[in-house]
């Protein structure tokens, strides 16, 4: 229970202080109307008004804090900052697009009731028009304001039209559809099915936010909404003169006819500082697009994997970050992202690439992967690089014991971790804290070892020189296996070096016995806390999160770090 | 991540626009508003879209991923043949069927949805697609029975002779016990 609240505890506060403040403003905005200055409002309308005006409140904070989450610069600075304090706090950054997801289905949720809510006030402002009766309140109050065209109340000025008509020549009405349309178009485009299978459908279609966030900030400028003026309200009560309707403003009554004016658009306040900082992200990332940035080494890995050795000018990183990279001979739009698998002691940065679609086939090509002839370095395609951006695995240094999880490409922010290990202990020789570290690796096929395996034969040979080779156990586990491959297990059982990865570690086959797994770290490092780091598939998640649940008891707390790309 | 398959995304746009028209119809006729014959008209065309858009397609290339319980959906769209399986057809379809929603203010935006999604879909019978009913596999039956009756036709597999041969500064670690005592012919 007390790894439960450690490792989801902050992130089911915040989600209640979200929660909470939504609700607040909801109540809060729907008895807003219910005063005395919407009194003949409320005569026309009914509550739908109060059923209106609520969710816009509840749109004009979640619209503001919509944009908050995708600013990738701004987050890696704030948790720069955080991680000094607090571990835990700097972690919750890590869900800004869980984040980002809540509050636009919270968008589409208050949109759902704004729009239910303004088709009664629509209906019921045209049936006010329609009931010509000079006995009927609504119907008065509708012909007010015709001699000037200030003061009305009912935006509805004519009986000879309907309320389609009315909102698409109305600012409120025309931008409302604009807004509705480009938020409707961007949720169908973020399906997740849409999101994995076409990113640039998803990405492009996106951008109609800046549509969005355009009509939304104009959407209030034709003050539509509208209710007695203050001043009005001083000398001609609702409440007493309501009745007396009838001889409003004639000699002798004391309720003069009512003023009625529009509420001043209030969107802007809320929404200017997000547009702001978001045009600031997007500078940032334009001017760091813009620093140069040369590619040194390209290799090709058998398992259709490419490395690419990039420098880039006062870049600095940390383990197991993430980079954004764009090549506008590809694309000039198009940034992926990939983690990078250099250590931050290395003099250059690198990622490997995994080939499975348009854009990382085109870089294939580009950095000349189909070609058997050395390439000069100025033909080599122009980069650019966004980052680096934080994840998870900047913790895995403050535990003392160490678990990583790697589900096949999985292992990619891994890499950096254990050359970065390498650097630390066996070069530079500085007090490192993290004693022992667990390396699980995950792979449904062989061929993914061959660059991985150079690494731990590197690390290996290394350890031993240094008499460590208890510091960093690893076991790696192949899921997936044909039948001939298997016959060639069995055959070479006895070898001394493992016939997959020719490391002294044989390769274990089939899925790790997590339970196992724990149970024996837990005995070995009693009474301290143990770092469990997984990059792979939700399914892999679940069960590790239960795993830690589970073992986390007297002394040894098992804390679960998950990132996913 | 190929090139796009249109009418992915035309069915989640159309499917939405179903619950939108559906939604604007009963807000229509619920609040009895003017025009309300629109409403229900656009209740019935609503529900009609959900259920002819709830099952997806299958993908031209890569996995498709069923939507919970659209077997029975499958089975029903696919009972219409050309019909459903022509994208010409469901965008012609749908423009039709969202042309009534723009009389009334409640189903204008259903109207407006669907209409989009047409547009889409007209898009993806230009690019050559077409519906295709995602179907479960189905295995060949297992036959235990038979291979019991006949013998082995083949020897068991066995390492290949030189991994057979037991070494002889291994003679412990050997996995192959004789049934009886091995001597030389004398």
């Amino acid at each position: 229970m007390g790894n439960f609240a450690a490792n989801e505890g902050l992130s089911i506060f915040v989600i209640l202080v979200w929660l909470g403040i939504n609700v607040f403003l909801f109540v809060y905005f729907y008895l807003a109307f219910l005063i005395e200055r919407y009194y003949y409002t409320r005569v026309i309308l009914g509550h739908a008004l109060s059923w209106a005006r609520a969710p816009a409140a509840c749109l004009n904070f979640n619209c503001m804090l919509i944009l908050l989450p995708v600013c990738r610069n701004l987050l890696s600075f704030l948790r720069g900052s955080i991680q000094y304090c607090s571990r835990t706090a700097a972690r919750q950054l890590d869900r800004n697009l869980t984040f980002h997801k809540l509050v636009a289905y919270m968008i589409a949720f208050h949109t759902a009731i704004h729009i239910i809510a303004h088709l009664f006030n629509f209906e019921r402002f045209m049936d006010s028009q329609l009931m010509i009766n000079s006995s009927y309140l609504p119907y008065v109050l509708s012909q007010m304001g015709n001699n000037d065209n200030r003061s009305y109340l009912n935006p509805i000025r004519t009986n000879e039209t309907n309320p389609t008509i009315v909102m698409f020549t109305t600012i409120a009405g025309l931008t409302g559809v604009v807004i509705t349309l480009a938020l409707i178009l961007i949720i169908t485009s973020s399906m997740e099915v849409i999101r994995r299978s076409y990113f640039e459908v998803f990405w492009f279609t996106h951008h109609l936010f800046i549509l969005f966030f355009i009509g939304l900030v104009l959407h209030g400028v034709g003050r539509i909404v509208r209710g007695q003026t203050l001043e009005s309200v001083k000398v001609h009560n609702p409440d007493e003169c309501h009745s007396q309707f009838e001889t409003w403003g004639k000699n002798g009554t004391n309720c003069p006819e009512p003023v009625f004016a529009g509420n001043p658009p209030m969107t802007w306040k809320w929404v200017v500082g997000p547009m702001i900082l978001y045009v600031c992200e997007r500078l940032v990332r334009f001017y760091r697009s813009q620093q140069k940035v040369v590619i040194t080494k390209v290799v090709m890995h058998p398992s259709k994997t490419l490395e690419l050795q990039m420098k880039k000018k006062g870049f600095k990183m940390e383990v197991g970050q993430y980079v954004f990279i764009q090549c506008p001979s590809i694309s000039q739009l198009e940034w992926h992202p990939f983690t990078l698998t250099s250590a931050p002691e290395e003099d250059h940065l690198s990622v490997h690439i995994r080939i499975v679609g348009d854009w990382t086939q085109a870089l294939y090509t580009a950095c000349g992967g189909d070609k058997t002839v050395v390439m000069d370095a100025w033909t080599l395609p122009k980069v650019a690089v966004d980052g680096p951006f934080g994840t998870a695995s900047e913790d895995v240094f403050r535990y003392e014991v160490v678990m990583l999880v790697g589900a096949g490409i999985g292992v990619t922010p891994f890499a950096s971790v254990l050359k970065s290990v390498w650097y630390k202990h066996v070069q530079e020789n500085k007090n490192v804290f993290t004693k022992k570290i667990y390396f699980y690796w995950l792979c449904p096929e062989t061929q993914a070892f061959e660059w991985f395996a150079d690494l731990l034969q590197s690390l290996e040979r290394q350890m031993m020189e240094k008499d460590m080779s208890d510091f960093l156990s690893y076991n790696i586990y192949l899921t997936r296996w044909k039948d001939a491959e298997a016959a060639h297990f069995r055959v070479q059982y006895e070898a001394e070096d493992d016939p997959i990865t020719g490391l002294k570690q044989k390769t274990l086959y089939g899925k790790p016995n997590w339970d196992n797994e724990f149970s024996a770290i837990a005995t070995q490092h009693p009474g301290s806390k143990v770092g469990v780091f997984l990059c792979g598939p939700m399914a892999l998640a679940t069960a590790l999160g239960k795993q830690c649940f589970s073992h986390t008891e007297s002394g040894t707390e098992f804390i679960f770090n998950k990132e996913n790309f | 991540m190929g090139k796009i398959e249109w009418a992915m995304w035309a069915n989640e746009q159309a499917l939405a626009a179903g619950l939108i028209y559906a939604t604007g119809g009963i807000v229509g006729v619920a609040g009895q508003f003017r025009g309300w014959q629109f409403a229900c008209f656009g209740i019935a065309a609503g529900v009609f879209v959900c259920l002819l858009e709830y099952p997806r397609s299958k993908r031209g290339k890569g996995t498709s991923v069923e939507r919970t319980g659209q077997y029975c959906f499958t089975v029903c769209v696919k009972a219409f043949g050309p019909l459903t399986r022509n994208y010409y057809v469901r965008a012609f379809l749908h423009a039709a069927l969202c042309v009534p929603g723009g009389f009334m203010l409640a189903t204008v935006l259903g109207c407006v949805c669907l209409g989009i999604g047409s547009l889409i879909y007209l898009s993806a019978a230009i690019h050559g697609e077409h519906w295709e009913p995602i179907l479960p596999r189905r295995e060949p039956p297992k036959r235990v029975g038979d291979s019991i009756k006949e013998p082995p036709q083949n020897p068991p597999p066995r390492p290949p002779p030189e991994h057979r041969r037991k070494k002889a500064d291994k003679l412990e670690a050997a996995a192959y016990d004789n049934p009886m005592s091995v001597t030389v012919n004398e």
